[in-house]
């Protein structure tokens, strides 16, 4: 186990760290994970914006996938095109069960030709094992592993997170470029490095063993980059226009409703999916996900209906005040013929409509046009 | 350090008496524990509010708090300064980032109300 088990919530080898450094410590998936360090939410969100900054990211679970037919295995019960990928790159994708319902968002890492990491969320990991076990049963060569306890997980993010990397570590982390996996060396420990994220900006998720994580995570710190935890990570990718599953997406949502189309590949041989997200796909959905912002004074939130001319025509599944555009912005699903951008619609908040204007996601983009 | 020139609630809200008017906000621990605040929401002026009723909303980036009255009253005045700047309220919660002014109705509730070291024992428990 990565850190220790207290009562009812795990601990990653980072908490004393957090505890440390003033952390509001918090239970999420599970875990006892930092909310947000001294400083505040917004400020993190500025200094990821900003500069750069640094998350305990070991609660997300990773999946290890090897042996002959691991690759060609992995196309048949994730929407990515694995067989496709070329070693050392990563791709975004759902993992949907046979109804075509998303059991859960992902990257899957091709490591080596026929080696694979997965990376699930933290609150999904034992419905996903769960999934794929008997599915990996008729392919007796492919093993899988559960790797989230050999290695911790520390996401860096920021304009400069590149450039503070690569003075700290012994090889240029900047030479991986984005979306991609290798490998390099900080505080003297080799890990994985990819160039992922969840914040919309430039950034690396670094993977140290379990017994470097500490030294790794003060190398980084000592370097310049702020602390930050849940709070921040979640404004920063409802900014970016990401999912969150267990908010956004979940079973009960097919990819195509949720604007995920782009990730869904299910044309590989023996994809359990197919079936139904061709059918689904050829359907239409009658609801679809938008990103809006509020017109009216007050902040949306998780399961606030949305109404036109007093009809319900949809539901918020996140909001919050968004430091970054000094606005207060949402994601839900709406019916479709309300989902244009510019559409007004008004969302009821606590008991009070509220106008909000459909706008094109992701809300933030680092991307200078 | 919590002021003893005001009374506190149960609820993390000070009144500071002058007069027939007590000047109503939240408490530095409250401010703690709701984080940044990004949105407030107060009635207008001439409305009436009840001692522990419910008069308006303070938001922070993750959660929502009702905010209850320490008095009763009618609003005279009331701080627009926090709707445009919210993080006052972080940053000077006894002083720059009060909320409203009332004209107490019933002055005798504020027995009902604690002193600064009773309200500190209180927090220290909630801690």
């Amino acid at each position: 186990m990565p850190g220790s088990d207290t009562g009812a919530y795990r601990r990653t080898t980072l908490y004393n760290a957090h505890v440390n450094l003033g952390a509001k410590m918090v239970p999420f998936a599970g875990w006892e994970m930092p909310l947000n360090y001294p400083g505040g939410i917004i400020s993190e969100v500025k200094a990821v914006r900003s500069r750069a900054g640094m998350f305990d990211v070991s609660h997300m679970a990773r999946l290890r996938f090897s042996g002959p037919g691991a690759v060609s295995f992995l196309d048949t019960v994730l929407s990515a095109n694995v067989v496709g990928l070329q070693q050392g790159r990563s791709k975004y994708h759902v993992i949907c069960d046979e109804d075509g319902g998303i059991i859960d968002d992902a990257l899957v890492y091709r490591i080596a030709e026929e080696e694979c990491l997965l990376i699930v969320n933290a609150g999904n990991i034992d419905e996903v094992v769960d999934w794929i076990r008997p599915r990996l049963e008729a392919h007796g060569s492919v093993q899988m592993f559960n790797y989230t306890d050999q290695v911790g997980m520390i996401a860096v993010q920021g304009p400069e997170a590149a450039a503070i990397l690569d003075r700290i570590s012994e090889s240029p982390v900047s030479a991986i470029k984005p979306f991609r996996i290798g490998e390099v060396s900080i505080a003297g420990a080799y890990m994985r490095a990819a160039r992922t994220g969840y914040t919309g900006e430039d950034g690396f998720e670094v993977m140290p063993p379990r017994e470097a994580l500490q030294k790794v995570w003060a190398a980084i710190r000592d370097a310049g980059v702020e602390p930050c935890g849940l709070g921040s990570r979640d404004v920063l990718r409802l900014e970016a226009g990401f999912m969150l599953h267990g908010t956004d997406i979940s079973r009960d949502n097919n990819p195509y409703e949720a604007g995920l189309e782009r990730f869904v590949h299910i044309t590989s041989p023996g994809y359990v999916a197919h079936d139904a997200l061709a059918r689904l796909r050829a359907q239409g959905t009658h609801r679809i996900m938008v990103g809006f912002k509020m017109i009216g004074r007050g902040i949306p939130r998780h399961g606030q209906a949305i109404s036109k001319s007093g009809q319900t025509v949809g539901t918020v599944t996140s909001g919050t005040h968004s430091p970054t555009l000094d606005a207060n912005i949402g994601m839900g699903y709406v019916d479709r013929r309300f989902a244009a951008v510019s559409t007004r619609f008004d969302i009821d908040v606590r008991g009070r409509l509220i106008e909000a204007e459909v706008t094109p996601l992701p809300f933030y983009s680092s991307r200078k046009i | 350090m919590t002021p003893d020139d005001r009374k506190y609630s149960k609820e993390h809200e000070w009144a500071l008496v002058t007069g027939i008017v007590a000047t109503v906000g939240i408490t530095q621990f409250a401010t703690e524990s709701l984080g940044d605040v990004v949105f407030v929401d107060l009635p207008e002026v001439g409305s009436s509010i009840e001692q522990f009723g419910k008069f308006g909303e303070v938001e922070s980036v993750k959660a929502v708090s009702d905010l209850f009255s320490p008095v009763s009253g009618t609003i005279t005045e009331r701080n627009d300064a926090v709707i445009d700047d919210p993080e006052v309220v972080n940053k000077s919660p006894y002083e720059a980032g009060w909320l409203l002014k009332v004209e107490l109705s019933a002055p005798s509730e504020i027995d009902d109300l604690m002193g600064a070291a009773d309200y500190d024992k209180l927090t220290a428990e909630e801690g």
